[in-house]
């Protein structure tokens, strides 16, 4: 019982194993944590005794406004630079986007931090180096900075799994119907081949959306967020079960969420797909 | 021009694992674990080409040595989860029914918790230490490996090649093993390469979270985590060696990965 730390006593444990409801069978304490499960009352947690709940409605915000903005963005972009690279394929700029993709991939995600931190925020002094205002108005120059970096590693690997999906249409019939139709490359490229690729880019996309818990994680300790990911980092340092128990579960309650989300964008995209 | 970039980048892959190599046996960057505290935080020289760290020893023979505890941190995770992968994915490929669901419904509970949290629950159960970092990386790992495997084993068990094997009696286990494994080897090799890139990076992450290697220990991630204090003194060569060295290595990495894929797998070669 390393809680109760070195100098408990028989009644302490008695009562703290009462409190955590060590004294109960598997199967009550099973209950009790599908009782949890359900209705978000996660108890406390052991370090700061704060119900658990409140914190979690306290860091979804911050967390929420790195992660959401950074990673639309990020899409974005990578479709963008994608379809360009999809365009100009097997030419020198399809090329060096593929090197300058790899190069990206190849350096570790905390370097950018710790770099960049350094750089732009303490040499050039664009950013603050650390902190976080609740005010809309001042938020925006904490986020910038881990915005950009999200962007600089995620922009990697999705060019490549997007360009790939796209070249998949490029290659099929009515890609050369259209071309002798006459219909323009703009409208080509947009319409026609992003209409099909959506698929895809979407299943990549909604692939990548646990690794957006890794990222803020990484972010916010280092910027100094109040957000989810410090709250699990520090939980992790202090081994404070429930906080992490509670966090494993959201997270995959939101992993199955996006899964969810996921079919039915395939349903409004491809209306030919039966629900089943 | 593919298989110039195929060739170089083999090249540097054989040469960091010389590197490697050449480490392990002590025969080059002796001084890994020298100390010498009246020299720490020496800038680069000609002597020390990334300068000294914080207890004077050598950045680059650390560096060095470092190379090879990458090399075993990603062969050893990726084996981990390349048997446990291979061997779910087939049994649930192959047979399908219920030990299909029975696996499916593993992968699936293991997935849906966030990576980062399995990983740090693995290692905390297993503790700090090189062992425990292939183990847990290793039993995390092995996943999408496993999902492949199975989706191949569907379209190929339904294939020619099976049913004669079946026609002339052979059992499951032969048929898995000598017939339907060596066709789909391509999608195994290349997850696992992928694999060997990812347990590389992820032990960077696990050593900012104080659950990688021991202190001590060579490890790129552990130069990287140094730095976080160091770089605001201005001392860059530590970050700077661990970073330039990783990149290397997973850089000629990728591309070999691409360079075996398009080698490997003819769709491949016929799109892009």
């Amino acid at each position: 019982m390393q809680y109760a730390g070195k100098s408990a006593t028989a009644e302490l444990i008695a009562s703290l194993r009462q409190e955590l409801g060590l004294n109960q069978s598997l199967f009550q304490q099973y209950l009790f944590f599908l009782k949890q499960t359900v209705t978000f009352q996660w108890g406390e947690s052991w370090s700061t005794h704060e119900s658990i709940t409140t914190m979690i409605k306290d860091g979804l915000g911050p967390s929420l406004s790195i992660t959401l903005p950074a990673f639309a963005l990020s899409v974005v972009f990578s479709v963008l630079l994608a379809l360009l690279s999809a365009f100009f394929r097997n030419t020198w700029i399809d090329q060096s986007m593929h090197v300058i993709c790899l190069s990206l991939m190849s350096v570790s995600f905390l370097v950018y931090i710790i770099v960049m931190q350094k750089t732009v925020a303490f040499d050039l002094n664009l950013f603050p180096v650390y902190g976080w205002d609740p005010d809309w108005q001042l938020r925006w120059q904490y986020v910038t900075l881990p915005w950009l970096i999200y962007i600089a590693v995620t922009l990697g690997p999705q060019i490549l799994l997007f360009r790939s999906a796209i070249l998949e249409e490029v290659h099929q019939d009515y890609v050369r119907t259209a071309q002798s139709k006459g219909v323009p490359v703009f409208y080509l490229y947009s319409k026609h081949i992003l209409r099909n690729a959506v698929i895809p880019i979407i299943t990549l996309t909604v692939a990548q959306m646990p690794a957006l818990i890794t990222g803020s994680l990484l972010l916010e300790t280092f910027f100094g967020i109040p957000g989810l990911g410090t709250m699990i980092v520090k939980a992790i340092q202090t081994s404070d079960f429930p906080v992490i128990k509670a966090m494993t579960v959201m997270g995959s309650l939101v992993y199955i969420f996006f899964n969810l989300l996921n079919d039915f964008l395939y349903f409004y995209f491809e209306p030919r797909m039966d629900l089943k | 021009m593919k298989n110039i970039t195929a060739k170089i980048s083999l090249g540097v892959f054989t040469f960091y694992l010389l590197l490697a190599a050449l480490a392990f046996f002590h025969l080059i960057a002796k001084d890994f674990d020298l100390v010498n505290n009246t020299q720490a935080y020496l800038h680069p020289s000609s002597q020390y080409w990334f300068g000294t760290d914080i207890f004077g020893r050598n950045v680059l023979s650390r560096a060095i040595h470092a190379t090879g505890t990458a090399f075993s941190v990603g062969v050893v995770s990726s084996l981990i989860a390349l048997v446990i992968g291979v061997v779910l994915g087939s049994l649930a490929g192959y047979f399908g029914g219920w030990i299909d669901s029975v696996i499916v419904w593993f992968y699936t509970t293991l997935d849906s918790i966030p990576y980062i949290l399995l990983l740090a629950a693995f290692a905390f159960v297993l503790g700090q230490g090189l062992g425990n970092v292939y183990l847990a990386l290793g039993l995390t790992g092995w996943v999408t490996l496993c999902r492949l495997v199975r989706g191949e084993f569907f379209k190929q068990r339904e294939m020619g090649y099976v049913m004669a094997a079946t026609a002339l009696g052979y059992g499951s286990f032969r048929k898995i093993f000598h017939h339907i494994l060596p066709n789909i080897l391509h999608i195994v090799v290349v997850q696992s390469m992928l694999n060997f890139i990812a347990a590389i990076k992820i032990e960077v992450i696990l050593s900012y979270l104080g659950l990688g290697v021991e202190p001590g220990v060579p490890s790129w991630g552990m130069m990287i985590d140094d730095a976080q204090l160091e770089l605001a003194r201005g001392i860059w060569w530590n970050l700077g060696a661990a970073t330039l060295f990783m990149f290397g290595l997973i850089l000629s990495c990728s591309f070999l990965i691409e360079s075996v894929r398009s080698y490997l797998d003819p769709r491949a070669r016929s799109v892009g």
